[in-house]
């Protein structure tokens, strides 16, 4: 199994650099590719170049984008890749610690857990006395 | 007016188009220009997914769209034309149906034979050559790829 991070700009970089940093060694089994500068005939043959021989995933970032788009297209041609959109930090980790799943099964897992890690942290009992106490003026 | 964008871009429906210039202009119709796309299913359906709710998509022929130029510029839903490559602009241009117009150059990118120009911009001599068939048929060409980047106007791309 291996990942393909694709995405506008240079945030597929510093995801798979903030998944190293995290995972470690496991996260060498992420690629990072950005859309800079390239076509989208030149994106899709690398994307395609990259998730063979499969399986593989491949991330991208807008589900309606260029890069989901070429990541769509060059999927047709491989066996066993499959594209998911909307990634985040938390799929990604998941994806290298479970990495040995049936890839249909894995690819249901990261988009659950990359949904429920998006949220909001309510202001919490503390941090309403926090801001009680807080000196003034 | 009902086209207010005439755009080459080589990614077609994508962001800087919807969101950049989709907002900036208020389009409600994107129109992709390629002989080929009509005939592709799937293609249609990917860029089709990138339009935003409030506005459509249609995928035309050279020949469909000459023939609906008019219909479009009556039209009071603000539209964009966009083709992947210049040559389809060219043709669309031919017999000067748009003359006076300004072609936006927003995305052609690096591939054999054709040099960086800007960042996003990379051409080769049969895209001079098509830029220059713009200027016979008097349409006017300026590189921007998105709303507030710099314009940069069709003499200081020929010029190199």
């Amino acid at each position: 199994m291996r990942g393909v991070v694709l995405t506008h700009g240079s945030l597929c970089f510093g995801l798979v650099d903030a998944v190293r940093k995290i995972a470690g060694e496991p996260g060498q089994i992420l690629t990072p590719l950005s859309n800079d500068g390239r076509g989208p005939r030149e994106l899709e043959e690398l994307v395609r170049d990259l998730a063979e021989p499969g399986p593989t995933i491949i991330f991208a970032d807008l589900g309606t984008g260029s890069c989901a788009v070429a990541a769509r297209l060059a999927s047709r041609g491989t066996g066993g890749a499959r594209v998911l959109f909307g990634v985040n930090l938390a799929m990604l980790l998941d994806f290298v610690f479970h990495c040995q799943m049936p890839v249909d099964d894995l690819v249901e897992r990261l988009i659950e857990k990359g949904r429920v890690s998006v949220g909001c942290h309510r202001q919490s009992a503390l941090g309403e006395r926090g801001n009680r106490t807080a000196p003034r003026g | 007016m009902g086209i207010v964008l005439l755009r080459v871009d080589e990614r077609l429906i994508h962001g800087q188009v919807t969101v950049g210039w989709g907002a900036e202009l208020g389009l409600g119709r994107y129109v992709v220009v390629d002989d080929e796309l009509p005939g592709r299913s799937l293609e249609r359906e990917l860029f089709s997914l990138g339009v935003p709710d409030a506005a459509v998509a249609e995928f035309r022929t050279v020949a469909e769209a000459v023939d609906r130029l008019g219909a479009w510029e009556s039209d009071t839903v603000r539209t964009a034309l966009l083709t992947r490559d210049l040559d389809h602009m060219v043709r669309l241009a031919a017999g000067r149906v748009l003359q006076g117009r300004t072609v936006n150059l927003g995305g052609l990118h690096h591939a054999p034979g054709r040099s960086r120009v800007l960042s996003y911009l990379f051409l080769g001599d049969e895209d001079l050559e098509c830029l220059r068939g713009l200027r016979e048929e008097g349409v006017s060409v300026a590189a921007q790829d998105l709303p507030g980047s710099r314009r940069v106007r069709g003499r200081e791309i020929l010029r190199g």
